[in-house]
């Protein structure tokens, strides 16, 4: 045990989580202002100006004023699930970056089942929505539970079934091997990234991701003019900063996914002395993510939200046929080559 | 090491598993169970069967126990206290049955042999997947079957007017 606990392998562990827990956590902090920012410039506004230059600070402060907040329980909740259920979301959505190679090295471990492993906790998230809004003993908070969950399970199918056809192409289901198998070129300058072999399956993932993470145009869980806030209504102060974090941690999830498993993760040119060749692989990689988190925020400023049965509608009768036909004609390919 | 997380998990195991049955609350019961899953597919990890783990969590704790969540939250039920009392009698069998089910399984598991296949070539997903379709092919097919049946009767009984 003594023996373990001082070994080399066990310290570059331990540094390996810091460094990923900690880049992870300074990121969805300041994924905030990116989020405010850019929002605020496409409807012609400035956003945060008054915490720093370019409202830098504004993350800090705002993390602050969670901390100091009163911190409010329903005289009629089920306090210990109330309690609970943030925690039960943040858990999962933390958990899952355990397995994300953010380059060749920085991987905390390489499950064969990597890909699984993710879908199975953020799978997990859901009780989290669903506890806090029946926990909370109110009525918009139970109906944005339940819309929630719904969605979630259903976008879930068409989540993990477009991403069948990737598994099927590259053979393996750990993601270190999905990256290592887009990292070639065709002739020479396309990158051989799956998109390219399968954009029906990403144009499906991308979609149910949104939903997944109850993103607008579908955050039909939150509709503020319909239910205040959707589950978290009654929540505030450090309980409702962890349901942010753990959406915002959600969405870095499923983009890094998106980015592993169809734009060749880190991989990417490599040039300069030995330290560059080093960080590259992690540049690219937060650069990749980074443009989808940037679509998520253009659309979620640009496009007006779903009505739920069109939500409904849309995932079980377009996507999901769309996904089954995918995986028959990949497999179907496949087969032949 | 192995054996200390070994330990700590089959004790949250059978603590969740004793809780299901004890609460009085069906939520807490629901929730139990989850964890139950959950702390089990632990162990599934350590016998190196990493793709049931992972599937375990996948099916049961993260798509069948939210429907069942789903069910409870929505119908608020009371606390069952008077269901009790009715079934009393269900207490004298239920202890010797249980008890000889437990001897059957322990004698059971005294009387394996431990398993000298590979554990890592048991677990894995592909190996999984190949014994799925070749050796049990038929069962496979039989209980996808089954499912599809199973879907259709529930679409017949939502459905009043088809």
């Amino acid at each position: 045990m003594i023996e373990y606990l001082t070994s080399s392998v066990f310290i570059i562990l331990m540094i390996k989580i810091i460094v990923i827990f900690g880049g992870v956590m300074g990121a969805l902090a300041y994924l905030t202002w990116v989020e405010r920012k850019v929002m605020a410039r496409v409807q012609m506004r400035p956003g945060p100006t008054r915490v720093g230059p370019y409202g830098l600070l504004q993350p800090i402060a705002d993390g602050l004023k969670f901390l100091f907040k009163e911190d409010v329980v329903p005289t009629n909740a089920n306090r210990f699930l109330y309690i609970a259920a943030p925690v039960i979301s943040l858990i999962p959505a933390l958990l899952s970056f355990s397995v994300i190679p953010f380059g060749p090295w920085l991987q905390v471990t390489d499950l064969s089942v990597g890909l699984l492993f993710i879908f199975a906790i953020t799978s997990l998230g859901v009780y989290g929505i669903a506890l806090g809004g029946w926990a909370s003993n109110s009525k918009y908070p139970l109906m944005g539970a339940m819309r929630s969950s719904a969605q979630m399970i259903s976008y879930e199918l068409s989540l993990t079934l477009s991403v069948v056809g990737v598994l099927m192409i590259a053979n393996t289901l750990s993601l270190n091997q999905l990256v290592l198998s887009q990292r070639n070129t065709w002739l020479g300058f396309l990158p051989r990234w799956n998109i390219f072999v399968q954009p029906v399956a990403f144009l499906v993932y991308v979609v149910s991701a949104i939903a997944e993470t109850n993103r607008l145009p579908f955050d039909l869980a939150e509709s503020e003019q319909e239910l205040v806030a959707g589950w978290h209504t009654e929540y505030s102060s450090l309980k409702f900063a962890m349901f942010m974090l753990a959406e915002y941690a959600n969405m870095v999830t499923v983009s890094a996914l998106a980015t592993i498993m169809f734009l060749g993760g880190w991989s990417g040119p490599m040039f300069g002395p030995g330290w560059m060749q080093a960080i590259l692989p992690t540049i690219w990689f937060v650069l990749k993510i980074f443009v989808f988190i940037f679509f998520y925020v253009l659309l979620r400023s640009t496009i007006p939200r779903f009505r739920y049965d069109q939500l409904m509608k849309f995932g079980w009768k377009v996507l999901l046929p769309l996904s089954l036909a995918n995986i028959v004609a990949t497999s179907f390919i496949v087969a032949i080559s | 090491m192995i054996q200390i997380v070994f330990f700590f998990f089959a004790a949250v195991t059978v603590g969740a598993a004793i809780n299901v049955i004890a609460q009085k609350h069906v939520l807490y019961s629901a929730l139990s169970l989850i964890l139950l899953l959950t702390a089990m597919s632990v162990l599934f990890i350590l016998l190196r069967a990493d793709f049931l783990a992972v599937i375990q969590v996948i099916v049961y704790a993260g798509a069948i126990m939210v429907l069942f969540i789903f069910v409870i939250m929505l119908l608020n039920l009371p606390r069952d206290e008077d269901g009790a009392d009715r079934l009393r009698w269900l207490k004298f069998i239920g202890i010797p049955l249980g008890l000889f089910f437990l001897f059957l399984v322990g004698a059971t598991v005294w009387n394996v042999e431990p398993s000298s296949a590979q554990p890592q070539l048991v677990g894995s997903a592909q190996a999984i997947g190949q014994s799925l379709f070749t050796d049990y092919v038929l069962p496979f097919e039989a209980t996808s079957l089954l499912i599809l049946i199973a879907l259709i009767g529930a679409v017949v009984f939502a459905k009043k007017d088809l």
